[in-house]
């Protein structure tokens, strides 16, 4: 069902990008049809591909039950400030663009910290 | 299923209110985490980040709501001189950027989807919540850098929340004040994109067992297609700026005749994105209207695939009319765009027959969410009615950049982003804090709203039709068009003074609560199955989900159900011996 959203995503831009094409002969806006297009092609054909190997899972069967989800769903992190680092560090990335060069080297610092502290975080499972 | 859950606390009348309410004794697990500040400074709940998206988007509307008051102030009398002429640029520029880009977007798929989107999945949380929390300082510092720009030197972005070229070029508009306008966007829009991807994820991958995609709330569903529009869109908004800033700064020539580039591109890509911009801003409210509506009419949704398919089709159709914008450009395909832009009004036109199927022959209750989504179907009739004059070019020709396109554009947005939104503050506001607003403040604050509404944007229209231009600071005394906009500045002032009312709503009602238990609407959906507010991870058991209502399946046991899942087709809408089961219980 969620590919078949996508490929109909894909389905329509395809055909309304054809259209357009074929009517207007304007660059622009077919591109930007034909990116639309992929956009919906790419992760509904992947998806329909695992789908045709996986078959229905719990939550696509209408008379799956509760207890069919038992277990683990996933790993959630736990709080953790490296997000709100990576934002400064991205709000001073885009200051130093608008304001001058200086912004740039605590926007890399921060960024750089960011990214390492995320990643050992998923590694240890650790949280602030 | 040995688990108790609290009774549902309603009566034959439909909502009783309990005064005095015991709360509720969580059943989950609570957060072991930091608490205080670091608490929102770190947290990646859903529910933690989904409440600063609202918080900070509803401070943001207050902001704009102030500037949109000085503009009407402005325009009281023709030749006003409250605020100059660059300062007027400055206040239409950021009261539409605020208002489009920071509060009415994010306060739906940034605050409301967050909360209730994976509580009507049956998920623990968003797919991504690091991503999720990413979001939102990159959509926080976004906004205070968007308020920055009256900070600096020359003033704020000045060239019009569409910021054409080539009038947002360096040299029709040098300063700071742009730059800061294309980081504060780019930051935002990495921030819809990041939660766009967060919600598909957790819409295709952390469902509950049972729970297919044909009994996910329409609200769910709005999300998704939301969110898979804002894949569509925000993209290219995001390259189009990334490419204006070269412009002004690196010597490029994208949207410059002289080095061979082409300003109507810029309209291109920005409409591409602003168009379906305008439904990512109109279907989360579309779905939360369609929440409010059965559980207030005592009835299930009226046509749930039909909704669903109108939401694809209007979404589908969104994408393809961006140069309905531009038709007074000369280069655009008139009759493709046209086309598609008329035919919007096919799936918006079921939804609103599907509402008032909902409504029909129910049993229904005027609580304030209730008033608030009437309001917006009333309002929403309006703009878009007004909508489809205005895909038609002839008439177009004739109003473009007139204020009949001020007034049909408010009445869109503000039907849907204001009544529905706080139609959906109303009616989610228990499930978050587990107590009630006020219902007659928020009364009040509906009546306000919605003679200030009509006082204020009907005039627009009329004063549009006698040719006045946007944008203009100050007008021709002799034209006739001073009355209108005397009417039309009252109406802002009359909504400017229920939204004092809804203030004085939330503090009263945070300072002597109104308990009301987990499910005080009797409602629908998996989120009300849960303690209000929900524990950390949402759930401790779920019931069984059979049908597209789970949460009143299991509290009405009695009462026939409806599952469009299995294809039983049968629908208990218009049968009246089955309403009156439903009714009661």
């Amino acid at each position: 069902m969620e590919a078949l959203v996508l490929l109909g995503v894909a389905t329509f831009f395809g055909i309304v990008g054809a259209v357009y094409w074929f009517t207007s002969y304007e660059d622009g806006g077919t591109m930007m049809l034909v990116g639309t297009c992929l956009l919906g092609l790419l992760p509904g054909s992947y998806y329909l591909w695992w789908h045709r190997r996986m078959g229905d899972r719990p939550e696509d069967r209408s008379d799956a039950t509760i207890e069919e989800g038992a277990g683990q769903i996933a790993t959630f992190p736990n709080s953790s400030i490296w997000p709100f680092v990576l934002g400064m560090g991205a709000f001073s990335l885009v200051l130093a663009f608008a304001f001058g060069i200086w912004f740039f080297f605590p926007a890399l610092a921060l960024i750089i910290t960011a990214l390492i502290g995320v990643t050992a975080e998923s590694r240890r499972g650790g949280h602030v | 299923m040995t688990d108790v859950i609290t009774p549902p606390t309603t009566t034959d009348a439909g909502i009783r209110i309990p005064q005095v309410f015991e709360p509720t004794e969580h059943h989950g697990h609570e957060e072991h985490g930091p608490t205080g500040l670091l608490k929102w400074l770190t947290s990646t709940d859903h529910k933690v980040i989904g409440l600063s998206y609202m918080i900070t988007s509803i401070v943001i509307f207050y902001i704009a709501g102030i500037m949109a008051l000085i503009i009407r102030l402005q325009l009281t009398s023709p030749t006003n001189s409250l605020v100059s002429f660059s300062q007027y640029n400055e206040l239409f520029t950021m009261h539409g950027s605020l208002m489009l880009y920071l509060f009415a977007g994010p306060f739906a798929f940034g605050g409301l989807a967050n909360y209730i989107v994976p509580l009507q999945v049956g998920a623990p949380d968003m797919a991504f919540p690091r991503l999720n929390a990413l979001s939102y300082w990159l959509y926080l510092s976004g906004s205070i850098t968007m308020l920055l720009g009256f900070l600096v030197a020359g003033g704020a972005a000045s060239f019009g929340w569409v910021a054409y070229a080539p009038l947002s070029n360096a040299t029709n508009s040098p300063g700071l004040g742009g730059d800061i306008w294309i980081m504060a966007l780019v930051l935002t829009g990495f921030s819809a994109i990041f939660t766009g991807v967060n919600l598909v994820a957790t819409i295709f991958y952390l469902r509950a067992p049972g729970m297919t995609m044909f009994r996910m709330p329409i609200f769910t569903w709005n999300m998704l297609v939301t969110a898979i529009l804002i894949l569509i869109a925000f993209p290219v908004l995001t390259a189009a700026l990334i490419m204006l800033f070269c412009d002004r700064h690196f010597g490029t020539h994208i949207f410059s005749v002289q080095g061979g580039g082409s300003p109507v591109l810029w309209q291109n890509l920005f409409w591409f994105f602003g168009h379906p911009e305008v439904y990512i801003l109109a279907l989360p409210f579309f779905g939360i209207v369609t929440e409010v509506i059965p559980v207030f009419s005592r009835k299930p949704v009226f046509g749930y695939k039909g909704m669903v398919f109108a939401t694809l089709s209007i979404a589908a159709l969104s994408t393809g009319v961006w140069a309905h914008h531009m038709f007074t450009t000369g280069v655009v395909l008139l009759p493709f765009f046209s086309l598609l832009s008329l035919l919007i009004a096919v799936p918006t036109g079921i939804k609103f027959f599907n509402w008032i199927g909902t409504m029909w022959r129910g049993h229904l209750l005027f609580a304030t969410p209730m008033l608030f989504s009437i309001g917006f179907l009333f309002a929403f009739l309006m703009g878009g009615v007004t909508g489809v004059m205005l895909a038609s070019p002839p008439i177009d020709f004739f109003t473009h950049d007139t204020y009949f396109v001020v007034a049909h554009f408010h009445q869109v947005l503000f039907g849907t982003a204001v009544f529905a939104g706080f139609a959906g503050l109303y009616y989610w506001y228990p499930k978050m804090f587990g107590r009630l607003l006020r219902d007659n403040l928020g009364k009040w604050h509906f009546w306000l709203m919605f003679i200030g509404f009509w006082v204020c944007f009907m005039p627009q229209y009329v004063v549009g039709l006698l040719g006045m231009p946007r944008r203009v600071a100050q007008y021709p005394a002799d034209l006739g068009w001073q009355s209108y906009n005397i009417i039309s500045t009252v109406g802002a002032f009359i909504i400017a003074a229920s939204f004092a009312v809804l203030l004085w709503n939330l503090w009263i009602s945070w300072r002597k609560p109104v308990l009301c238990g987990d499910n005080p609407w009797d409602a629908h959906t998996l989120e009300w199955f849960t303690t209000s507010p929900p524990p950390h991870h949402n759930y401790s058991h779920l019931p069984p989900i059979r049908s597209e209502r789970p949460t009143w399946d299991y509290n009405h046991p009695d009462a026939p159900s409806i599952d469009h899942g299995v294809g039983r087709g049968h629908d208990a809408n218009g049968h009246n011996g089955s309403r009156k089961e439903m009714v009661s219980s």
